[in-house]
């Protein structure tokens, strides 16, 4: 016997083990496979053997091939059987290999069961080890559910290494087995205080992972991880701990508020920085809400987060900008501070770190730097060598520039000289992005259509530059959007033959089908165009050859083996051989041809259509006709799939329809379009795309095109454009100073106006164009009005807020001459006219209105103050050139509240949707913040009089604040609507409020107050009324009016401008006006009708008034009184 | 959790590879080569994180290593590991291998890929982090190998302590070096 085994071990001694195998393969490098396939040989040789020995050592090295990847399962059975020896040599080398390549699908892994569970059982602790180590491997849904119990029981092992490694194993437990978890969970709890640090973490191990999938059911052990928080000390442990916490934070508020405290002292105490990162990760985790507390907390993380990137380590610096970027998404602002340091990192030669700063740049960008960021992105793209990183810049300076409706871009040439350049990276997937981007630019910004019309020609007669590779290249996608560019505004082509035939070149056919597609629709639309414009010519020849182009060209697309572009190119071709032949007879074809493609492509908001309400009767569901039969419907098939696939493309097609008909349609789409509130017009009053700001004209595209030496001629570079741009900017700069003066005088027209993009920031630069939505004019009404009016009171806020409110009486229904379109109003001249030269009286009825609609009357709640403001106010009028120094004047760190009072045309009213009766007022107030922080959370709040209350929502109670609908970072303004109900409007009144919000910035956040008082003086409640003088003289006649007077002393100002000053200030109308005396007339809200006669003699002025209301006509003259008092 | 553990050579030689979850064996070798590949363009004095293996994980996981003389440390990890301790854990696993080979070098790897794998088995378990205690983990392997030294009768150990004599004139031996930094101490 004992023979048997040592010849059995010197048979083994000869046998190649593992060693012996690995030199092999080593000596064998040439002819690696052809030797390992011996070895694998010998190996099944082996196998075959009784002796567990060599089977074990057989095993061994299937194990090493295995990781060279031979696939070893053929053995499987092998490997049970080595894992079942007696020994533990043997049943490590067994379990090893089990754990290398067993799988669930491995079918003799049921014969395992029983042996594991001996195992498990087993006296010797390493035989449990190796089982639970092997199980953990290749545990299956059955051996989970056959074992469970044991292992469970393995939990209270007495020995520690027993237990931590069963504690480990039961998450794999509780995964493939899950009803495992509610019955082992007790003890798992219980195991988060073993005695032993390495069970403790392991229990914290399987909670941590089990929480992650479902942190809910986990909130509960919080209170017991608190616990371990504070009193553990094993890093490990707490990190864990920690992570866990910041899963738990999101869903428990109260828990974030808890952790602040121990998670603070543990990052001023640690010196280990991978438990300073995550608890630094956690508190950012916590920080959804935000208190004072959580502001002092976060403070610090971004004060360590900001030291971790400055380390040379480039390990914490890459984890610092990971922090960053979730930082990013609840408190830009507090990175935005750390501008400086995430645009060195763009430049950190590691590339997990340029991309980890590339995600923050998203946030950094403003209407100052975007040029600048993106100039050195393209710097990097140029150098990026791995496609990846490449195309992540490309997709990131796209995803920058058009953020937010293209809120950052000033300048659209650069932007579109920018993606031309980006066109030229060979071999990106992004071709079509590049492609879609080139397209909208093009459609919504009108006034960048002539240069991308002249880009897109370029890049078209240069295709063969982009095309090089055709198959693989995805660029060639932005050959769709320059075709349809150019076919869409062909107008606005320099050369159209030349970007023609450029279309209709031969290796065109080798692009792909939906290109192809593009090019042969647009050929025809350029073709419209070309003949268009040779129509006016005497010689024919031109338009002729030009068709002949076509007739020649286009067959090479009727042949393609693409539907698409068969269908169009043939029908396409027809037709301009009919074109040719009418061509021949002389008849002028151009117009018509051209109808084929009229109607300008206008951008509407991707919601429109749902807004436009369904008209009454309509249903939108019953068929308007007998439904089609199925041979009908095959017809409409075609149609159907090709608006789908180019929606864009998709136009009425009227080819029959003679010139009149034309005509007619136009006239009926263009009125339909003006009255429909949804469509942006395009008429230049309206659209103000190409706004003429200084230096745009600066940049001449010719001039670019020569001095930029390119690898595709004539695309101008995008760089030129930072240095036009700085110089826009700087002219824009004096410009605007210069426009000041002007501008204080425009702002009366500036009434708040409904916004489609929501706030515009206050920034100092203008785009030279806008983008189609953005709509054009700020409310500016009264930010200058109250430049140096100031509150005292609040010198102590650290911040600066700006309050206009303006007060819209929208009660009484206009008269038709009335409606005067909102935006007519605001560009009209006549306030500084009337004001200036005095010419109210003589205007005709209507004009008045209009100009004291747009102003009536400010009001301060301070006397003193509010005489300040009414000079001021007066003093606009005239171009006088104060504007600036009122501006400068203005003190730091104070609080200005000005109120303004506006009777609104009807429409307007309509628009506020909520008017219906005589007793409303809309108070219209501008915010803006003047500050350097971030202002959230506006609460507006008015103490109700019994006459006036605040209308708010119901429910809610009548102490209640409104919540202002938006926030204010620094610099913005924005405006909010409330409205009043007004019982009676015969005394004036004061509503007493307060507006709290929350001011942010990086270091800190605070609640502040700001009281005001709105002031409803009882003109307010009067409404500019055109009244002619024989209605005038009847209404007197009545005898039904009570009258009063009042004598205004040293009034010493010519008459006109008294009149102007009534009309403006207290919103009456000169309905007659002889020599020295005038007659005026108001009417209020709610009805009352106010007759003034004033006469002047010297410097004294007298007013006999008349009204059908006593008190009201008193408050109103003490009112006039006091406005020529101040004087 | 840990997906992965992987450790090559700076030609892409596997000298350890072990998986937490299954691939079939072409899977495995495809994502060590796309593991070699990313890591070894990698600059000396670059981060250690790396994301972005098509193969292996997605958007949740990381690529965390460390380059020692001629051998890449790789560890696939998840965002529920805490990236410096998962560095430090690395560590921690290289200065044991230290300990129980005396003085590491790839070619203790290259003969010994079995006790690397039982040594790793101490330290990390299914995916998920056993010990961290460098002088447990010892404590724990010596055990085990002298259980298995103590199952042999004396000839058998000597042959393999004979073995392990014999292992030290092979040529390449000499040239062992060895990053003996390990300042690097996050944890």
């Amino acid at each position: 016997m004992a023979l048997k085994i040592v010849k059995g071990s010197i048979d083994r001694m000869f046998d190649k083990n593992l060693q012996d195998l690995v030199r092999g393969i080593r000596n064998h490098k040439e002819d690696e496979a052809k030797y390992i396939s011996t070895c694998i040989d010998e190996i099944k040789q082996e196998l075959k053997q009784d002796n567990i020995a060599v089977k074990a050592n057989a095993v061994c090295k299937l194990t090493y091939l295995q990781m060279l990847g031979y696939d070893v399962s053929w053995a499987a059975f092998n490997i049970v059987e080595v894992m079942s020896s007696s020994k533990f040599t043997y049943k490590r080398i067994g379990y090893l290999a089990a754990s290398q390549c067993f799988h669930e699908n491995t079918d003799v892994i049921m014969l395992t069961t029983n042996q594991i569970r001996k195992d498990l059982s087993s006296p010797n602790q390493y035989d449990t080890g190796v089982a639970l180590t092997g199980l953990s491997c290749f545990v299956t849904p059955d051996l989970a559910r056959d074992l469970a119990n044991d292992i469970m029981t393995l939990m209270s092992h007495t020995k520690p290494y027993i237990r931590k490694k069963a504690v480990l194993i039961m998450y794999k437990v509780f995964l493939k087995y899950p009803e495992s978890l509610r019955p082992a969970f007790p003890r798992l709890k219980e195991k988060l205080e073993d005695p032993d640090p390495g069970v403790q973490s392991a229990a914290v191990n399987v909670i941590c992972e089990l929480a992650r999938r479902n942190p809910k059911n986990y909130l509960s052990l919080a209170p017991l991880f608190f616990k371990l928080m504070t009193s553990s000390t094993n890093n490990w442990v707490l990190i864990k701990i920690i992570k866990l916490f910041g899963a738990l934070t999101p869903l428990e508020p109260r828990l974030g508020k808890k952790l602040i405290e121990p998670l603070t002292n543990l990052i001023h105490s640690t010196s280990a920085m991978s438990l300073l990162y995550e608890c630094v990760n956690t508190v950012i985790a916590g920080q959804y809400s935000c208190s004072v507390g959580h502001i002092k907390s976060h403070l610090l993380c971004v004060q360590k987060l900001r030291i971790l990137i400055e380390d040379s380590d480039q390990n914490l610096k890459y984890l610092g900008l990971l922090a960053m970027s979730k930082i990013l998404k609840t408190h830009p602002k507090s990175v935005q501070s750390h501008k400086d340091l995430i645009l060195q990192c763009l430049d950190d030669k590691d590339e997990s770190i340029r991309l980890r700063a590339l995600d923050l740049l998203y946030g950094m960008v403003s209407k100052k730097n975007l040029m600048e960021i993106v100039k050195k992105l393209m710097i990097h793209v140029d150098k990026a060598e791995g496609t990846t990183y490449r195309d992540e810049l490309l997709t990131k300076i796209i995803d920058i520039c058009s953020q937010s409706n293209y809120q950052y871009i000033t300048n659209f040439e650069w932007y579109i000289s920018i993606l031309v350049e980006l066109t030229r990276l060979e071999g990106t997937r992004h071709g079509h992005l590049i492609a879609s981007q080139m397209l909208d630019v093009a459609i919504r910004v009108k006034a960048i259509r002539v240069f991308a019309v002249a880009q897109m020609a370029t890049l078209l007669d240069n295709a063969h530059l982009l095309t090089g590779n055709m198959q693989r290249n995805g660029i060639c996608e932005v050959l769709y959007a320059a075709a349809w560019i150019c076919g869409e505004f062909s107008e606005h082509l320099e050369n159209p033959v030349q970007t023609l035939e450029a279309m209709l070149r031969p290796k065109v056919a080798t692009l792909p089908g939906h290109i192809q597609a593009v090019y042969v629709q647009n050929a025809a639309k350029l073709f419209a165009t070309i003949l268009k414009n040779q129509e006016g010519n005497t010689d024919s020849t031109a338009a002729q050859e030009t068709s002949q182009m076509m007739i020649d060209r286009l067959p090479l697309f009727v042949q393609s083996a693409n539907l698409e572009v068969q269908e169009r190119a043939s029908c396409i071709l027809q037709l301009v051989k009919y074109i040719q032949k009418l061509q021949q007879k002389d008849v002028e074809v151009a117009e018509e041809v051209s109808a084929l493609f009229a109607g300008e492509l206008n951008p509407v908001a991707p919601k429109a259509q749902k807004k436009v309400p369904v008209p009454e009767g309509l249903d939108l569901d019953a068929w308007i006709n007998e439904p089609p039969s199925e041979s009908e419907s095959e017809d409409e098939q075609p149609k159907a799939i090709f608006t789908k696939e180019e929606p864009k493309h998709s136009r009425p097609r009227h080819t029959e329809v003679d010139e009149k008909e034309l005509a007619r349609r136009r006239e009926a789409r263009k009125q339909e379009q003006a009255n429909n509130p949804f469509y942006i017009k395009a008429s230049p009053s309206s659209q103000k795309v190409y706004q003429e700001a200084p230096g745009v004209e600066h940049i001449p595209v010719v001039q670019i095109d020569l001095s930029v030496p390119l690898k595709v001629p004539g695309l101008p570079m995008s760089d030129q454009y930072v240095k036009l741009e700085e110089e826009r900017r700087q002219k824009e700069r004096a410009e605007k100073k210069k426009k000041e003066k002007k501008k204080r005088k425009e702002k009366r027209s500036g009434r708040g106006k409904k916004h489609d993009s929501g706030p515009e920031s206050e920034e100092d630069i203008t785009p030279a164009h806008v983008v189609d939505i953005v709509t054009e004019e700020m409310p500016e009404v009264g930010m200058h009005l109250s430049d140096d009016v100031a509150q005292e009171d609040q010198n102590h806020l650290p911040v600066r807020v700006k309050i206009c409110i303006c007060m819209f009486c929208l009660c009484r229904p206009l008269a038709d001459s009335e409606k005067l379109p909102v935006r007519s109003h605001r560009a009209a001249g006549a306030p500084k006219s009337s004001a200036e030269d005095g010419e109210a009286e003589n205007a005709t009825p209507q004009e008045p209105k209009k100009k004291s609609s747009k102003e009536k009357r400010d009001k301060k709640k301070d006397k003193e103050r509010d005489r300040k403001v009414r000079l001021r106010c007066w003093k606009h009028f005239p171009p006088s050139g104060h504007k600036s120094d009122s501006r400068s004047t203005q003190s730091e760190g104070r609080t200005v509240v000005t109120f303004l009072v506006f009777p609104l045309p009807r429409k307007v009213c309509d628009i506020q949707g909520n008017l219906q009766d005589g007793s409303q007022v809309v108070v219209s107030v501008i915010f803006e913040n003047k500050s350097d922080s971030f202002l959230k959370s506006m609460e507006f709040n008015v103490l109700d009089s019994l006459n006036s209350k605040l209308q708010r929502p119901e429910g809610s109670g009548p102490h209640d604040g409104l919540t202002v609908p938006f926030q204010l970072p620094p610099g913005v303004s924005n405006e909010a609507r409330f409205v009043f109900t007004v019982q009676s409007i015969v005394m004036p009144q004061k509503l007493k409020g307060t507006l709290t919000f929350i001011v942010k910035n990086e270091d800190s956040s605070t609640h502040e107050k700001l009281d005001f008082k709105l002031h409803f003086t009882c003109t307010s409640y009067l409404i500019t009324t055109p009244c002619y003088s024989d209605a005038f003289a009847k209404l007197l006649e009545s005898g039904d009016l009570k009258s009063s007077s009042v004598r205004l002393e040293g009034v010493n100002m010519p008459f006109h401008h008294l009149l102007a000053r009534i009309c403006f200030h207290h919103h009456f109308s000169v309905v007659e006006r002889i020599d020295s005396c005038a007659s005026m007339y108001s009417r209020s809200i709610q009805g009352h009708h106010v007759c003034l006669l004033v006469k002047t003699s010297g410097q004294t002025v007298s007013i006999d008034a008349k009204c059908d209301e006593p008190t009201l006509l008193g408050n109103v003259l003490d009112e006039i009184k006091q406005t020529f008092s101040q004087c | 959790m840990i997906k992965a553990i992987l450790i090559f050579n700076n030609h892409g030689k596997p000298r350890l590879s072990k998986f937490y979850e299954h691939y079939n064996e072409d899977t495995e070798q495809q994502i060590i080569r796309e593991t070699f590949h990313l890591v070894s363009k990698r600059d000396e004095n670059v981060c250690n994180f790396l994301e972005g293996g098509m193969l292996i994980g997605g958007s949740d996981y990381k690529l965390i290593y460390r380059h020692y003389a001629t051998l890449y440390f790789v560890f696939c990890v998840d965002s529920s590991e805490s990236e410096l301790g998962i560095l430090d854990l690395i560590q921690v696993f290289v200065e044991t291998l230290d300990k129980c080979f005396e003085n590491v070098c790839e070619l203790d790897l290259i003969f010994h890929v079995d006790k690397v794998h039982n040594i790793l088995a101490e330290m990390v378990m299914g995916g998920m982090v056993l010990e961290t205690n460098m002088n447990e983990i010892i404590t724990q392997v010596d055990a085990q190998n002298k259980m298995e030294k103590s199952e042999f009768f004396p000839f058998f150990s000597f042959s393999l302590s004979l073995y392990r004599r014999l292992s030290f004139s092979l040529p390449g031996r000499t040239g062992r070096h060895r990053q003996k930094n390990v300042s690097y101490c996050h944890v």
